[in-house]
């Protein structure tokens, strides 16, 4: 199976199809008399000619390929690679949810605002924010839309000056990137030697310019930032605003929340803490909580409540506007919702304490492995720093390589990059002690590989459908498409 | 790690190569060393008349990518056109490889960078 | 204990053990006291399956759907038909619970569908490069106008009317921030007005934005549109439904220097507004301004061939502030859909889906336009979807035809004050001649 290689294109013979339209049932007009020549294409466009056979061969075959959480452990840090429950695929696949127009009239899509209304409440609530809007389509596009109401805020009181947002240096790239999109500077401070925000350094950039400061809590390095209030409290009082992103809300859902915690305005990534599987790189969905000063600023339509019914409430004069075409990841959201009915209360709080729980475990088994730059608790997640002996220079990829040997995917690694050789382990909540075990298990044998055998792991990995691949020949030949002439070796 | 004689180096490790009024300008060895594989260079446009200190070119490697700034001020004359079909000699050869050719505008620059002993204690300092 | 979370007290017990904590409670004193809930949430109990399942099915049912009404409602979401293998094979776990493809060996799968999907979407537009997919059409179209922006440094962009309101809304919120200026241009019966637009473009101006086929469904000759752009050294942005690339000028073949689109129409269902796609393509002259996710063929360590993300040093993981764009997920299942759809589809069944619904949408025009009842507002050659105008209120027309199960088009007075008791029709090739029958019967009626 692994050894299949071809691409779509070279299966294609002409006269084979994969479709079947009903013949055409209206009185035959020929298409060049409803539309001028000038105006249809050339050039056919090269799309294959195959059977249904083979397509449905050729993308499994295509699947079998790839690694997903239903294959196996996923410790992917600040990726929370958690179960992507059955029942919510089938959820968001009724037809009521599935094969609803966006601009159908209000009163046929009660039972879809009704929901979105609810999740609002929800996220609301886990979150400690007032209002939940489900526009933003992932997390950056979240801290994109955040960003643009921070800013809309203070240009709403007259306060033009202020076009800097502080981003501390073990932030998602992400960050930085949001925060230029959203037509601020950005002014990094250096996180102190645990990867907390250093107060000093923090207290000398605030002034009458700073916007907000973006933060993530638990830090990239999974620990809680213990001076969230004071850091909070000196925001505001140089007049900024707190900006939380919610990459590592897993941690603390139920047990402590951004809202209470100090912050203005927040995104929750619905792919990573609620579930919703990543699609092999989406669709996300990144709603976008506010206090309640914030509201007005949230983007249309918002979705109301009057009497019995749900309307769309574009009548917003001082909103951002819209950031998507219509409501968002509607799909995604129904998922998520499913997901919180199922666990309820109690259940998300369990969530968290069994992903702290996990991160702690397979810490407490490996630093004597590998290097634990900060040995302290930890939330969901933990950073170590390459092998703790390496006389052989084995580098993280090597590490991560060879894990793929082993039938895991491998951790986030070189981020933070405030940590070299970084090895950034989430487990998530789904995973048993069992799954736990072995994982750090070849964690370990690769640890005495790398002292016996460092060939393997520098050659690693040996297994997987391809081996080691070349990219900087992909980044310098920049073959983006099939052009059916390159030749490869089978 | 090679340093060359008779260049004058930057801390953001720039070589410039002085003839007359003009000046090579490319990087070290450390740095396309510090880049890894390098699989592209922007390069400016001739005509260009760049301040010291502005960037002149970005260059990328598979997992980075650096900004180059230029030391000195000057006009751009030429580009090292085979680097946009081969980056990678930038690895192969960095003193072979300038990326711009300038007219100098204001030599005032040229004071603030080191020469080859001073460029390589700086370098032992950094690593 | 729930069904997703699997430790045993046991489990729990041996862990802190190892951990050297007493209860998982220890593991959270690092959190100040002040800062705990210190309340259960005030959410639901946990609902079984069974019961999850009775609840979001009555909230569905709360909702009519395409398959309760029939669809003659587009503006730029369609009820186009999806191929069953479209369900069936993007549902494989291996590709919806596999993350991004930052570990190409055992990400081929994903990598090489989207460099399948990559090469498919190059052919239809006609354009030397385009990405992994972005969030949807209005946000590729927004990436686009950025592109021209940073290629050109000038700082306006010039829309046409003609092109989606909600496309031209989501542009406005994100340039307002960027300080790019954004310029309307009026049209002129139902098509930018060409000389209007002339007097715009100036040496400010970035891109020009149309779309084709237009927010009213008529095809727009861009002939003249290029020239003009190009003369002034701006870029001429296409927005284009991927559906009339099957039958209608490719934006390559008009000179387009970066094409935007929304993707749902291949493969993607309705569902609310979303999660659907956007396009972008370009040339290879802009190809290092594109943002978002890339993939390209090389080789591994045995000469085999092989996927992997390329370009990444443009994107925010490495660029961070710098990068051409804030862009981190896309909507890759989606692209994978798209990839299968058009695969399925083929290059003889986009075209006839393209053929099918134009013909359908000029039969309806012809039916619904014979008793004079209702006209065409807008005289000009048109894809898959057309404008009507009449007496009746185009919100009283469409309380009538959902009475009869029917979902009418969309009324245009929402987004075009002017355009009063305008509705606009859509039909795709699911539509059925006695559907389209039916259509008309009820409107001549109301």
């Amino acid at each position: 199976m692994k050894n299949y290689s071809s691409l779509i294109f070279e299966l294609s013979k002409e006269g084979r199809k994969a479709y079947s339209l009903p013949p055409c049932d209206v009185p035959e007009a020929s298409l060049d008399s409803i539309i001028p020549a000038s105006l249809m294409r050339d050039n056919e466009p090269e799309i294959p000619k195959v059977s249904e056979v083979d397509v449905v061969r050729h993308f499994t075959n295509l699947s079998n390929k790839n690694y997903g959480v239903d294959t196996g452990f996923y410790p992917l840090g600040s990726c929370t690679m958690k179960y992507n429950p059955k029942i919510n695929e089938d959820m968001a696949d009724l037809v009521g949810f599935r094969n609803i127009h966006p601009l159908q009239p209000e009163e046929t899509v009660q039972g879809a605002l009704e929901l979105m209304y609810e999740l609002d409440g929800m996220l609301s609530e886990i979150s400690g924010m007032d209002r939940v809007s489900l526009q933003p389509a992932a997390g950056a596009h979240g801290e994109l839309t955040g960003l643009m109401i921070i800013k809309a805020y203070h240009e709403s009181r007259g306060d033009n000056k202020r076009k800097k947002i502080i981003v501390p240096d073990s932030a998602h790239g992400t960050n930085p990137a949001s925060a230029a999109v959203a037509g601020f500077e950005i002014v990094e401070i250096e996180s102190d030697e645990n990867g907390a925000v250093d107060l000093g350094k923090l207290k000398a950039v605030l002034n009458d310019e700073i916007a907000g400061l973006m933060l993530t809590n638990p830090s990239t390095l999974g620990l809680f930032e213990k001076n969230i209030k004071q850091i909070a409290d000196l925001v505001h009082e140089a007049g900024g605003l707190l900006y939380y992103d919610g990459a590592n809300a897993n941690a603390i859902m139920g047990i402590a929340r951004p809202g209470d915690m100090g912050f203005d305005v927040i995104h929750l990534n619905l792919h990573k803490t609620f579930s919703t599987p990543h699609g092999g790189g989406g669709p996300g969905s990144g709603p976008v909580g506010v206090k309640r000063e914030l509201v007005k600023f949230l983007p249309v339509p918002v979705i109301e409540k009057k009497g019995d019914s749900y309307i769309l409430d574009y009548d917003r004069p001082e909103s951002i506007g819209k950031v998507k075409s219509f409501y968002g990841n509607f799909g995604v959201a129904v998922k998520a919702y499913a997901y919180i009915l199922s666990m309820g209360g109690d259940g998300l709080k369990d969530v968290s304490r069994k992903a702290v729980l996990n991160a702690n475990y397979i810490m407490s088994r490996l630093k004597k492995y590998y290097e634990l730059p900060i040995d302290q608790v930890c939330k969901h997640e933990f950073v170590l720093s390459g092998l703790a002996e390496n006389e052989n220079h084995i580098a993280t990829l090597d590490v991560a390589k060879r894990l793929l040997d082993y039938g895991y995917h491998p951790p986030t690694i070189y981020f933070p990059l405030i940590v070299s050789n970084a090895i950034m382990i989430e487990p998530t909540e789904t995973e048993s002690l069992e799954t736990l075990d072995s994982f750090i298990d070849i964690m370990i044998e690769i640890a005495r590989e790398a002292k016996e055998n460092p060939e393997i792991l520098k050659t690693a990995p040996h297994n997987t459908p391809v081996r080691r691949i070349d990219e900087a020949k992909a980044a310098r030949s920049l073959i983006l498409k099939w052009d059916g002439l390159v030749k490869h070796k089978e | 790690m090679e340093i060359k004689s008779g260049l004058l180096y930057s801390k953001d490790h720039e070589w410039v190569r002085v003839e007359g009024e003009k000046a090579y300008v490319g990087i070290t060895d450390y740095a396309q060393h510090a880049l890894g594989e390098i699989v592209y260079v922007e390069l400016p446009s001739v005509g260009d008349e760049l301040n010291a200190g502005d960037v002149f070119s970005v260059i990328e490697s598979v997992k980075a990518a650096s900004d180059s700034y230029l030391p000195v001020a000057g006009k751009v004359l030429e580009v090292n056109e085979a680097l946009s079909d081969s980056p990678q000699l930038v690895n192969e050869d960095p003193y072979g490889s300038w990326i711009v050719l300038v007219e100098i505008t204001d030599k005032a620059g040229l004071d603030d960078l080191m020469n080859e002993q001073e460029y390589k204690e700086f370098c032992d300092k950094e690593a | 204990m729930h069904k997703y979370v699997p430790h045993t007290e046991d489990d729990e017990r041996l862990m802190l053990e190892s951990i050297g904590a007493k209860s998982t409670e220890d593991l959270f004193t690092d959190i100040p006291e002040e800062l705990r809930l210190g309340r259960k949430l005030n959410l639901n109990n946990p609902l079984s399956e069974i019961e999850l399942s009775e609840h979001m099915k009555s909230m569905s049912k709360k909702n009519k759907s395409t398959e309760d009404l029939i669809c003659f409602l587009g503006a730029g979401a369609y009820d186009h038909y999806i191929p069953s293998v479209v369900k069936h094979l993007t549902m494989r776990s291996e590709f919806y619970t596999a993350y991004t493809p930052y570990q190409p060996e055992i990400s081929q799968g994903t990598l090489q569908a989207i460099f399948e999907y990559q090469t498919m979407i190059c052919s239809l537009t006609g354009m030397d490069v385009t990405n992994a997919s972005m969030y949807d059409g209005a946000t590729a179209c927004v990436e686009a106008a950025m592109m021209a922006v940073e290629n050109a440094r000038r700082s306006s962009i010039i829309v046409s009317k003609t092109v989606h309101p909600e496309v031209r809304a989501v542009l406005k919120s994100y340039m307002r921030f960027r300080d790019v200026e954004v310029i309307e241009a009026d049209m002129a019966d139902g098509t930018t007005d060409v000389e209007k637009l002339k007097s715009l473009v100036e040496a400010g101006t970035a891109g020009v934005i149309v779309q084709n086929p237009n927010f009213f469904g008529i095809i727009e000759d861009l002939t003249e549109i290029e020239k003009m752009v190009h003369e002034n050294k701006a870029l001429l942005i296409d927005y284009v439904d991927p559906i009339s690339l099957g039958i209608l000028k490719s934006p390559g073949e008009s000179g387009a220097d970066i094409v935007a689109g929304e993707g749902q129409p291949l493969g993607n269902s309705l569902s609310f507004g979303g999660p659907y796609l956007g396009f972008l393509a370009t040339t290879s002259k802009l190809m290092r301004k594109m943002p978002g996710r890339i993939v390209g063929q090389s080789e591994d360590v045995d000469g085999k061939r092989a996927f992997v993300l390329t370009l990444q040093a443009r994107e925010q993981h490495i660029r961070r502030y710098k990068a051409t764009s804030n862009i981190c997920s896309n909507q890759g299942l989606n692209a994978l859909a798209a990839a299968i759809y058009m695969t399925t589809m083929g290059k003889k069944g986009l075209k006839e889906v393209a053929e099918q619904s134009a013909k359908k949408a000029h039969y309806a025009m012809k039916l619904l336009t014979s008793s004079g009842k209702f006209k065409l507002l807008f005289n000009k050659p048109f894809f898959k979807e057309f404008a009507l105008v009449g007496e009746t209120p185009s919100g009283k027309v469409n309380s009538e035809l959902l009475k009869h199960n029917i979902l009418g088009g969309f009324e245009l007075e929402k987004k075009y004050p002017e355009l009063k008791n305008c509705l606009l029709i859509c039909v795709t090739e699911k539509r059925t001649k006695a559907q389209i029958d039916k259509l008309a019967q009820v409107m001549e009626v109301v």
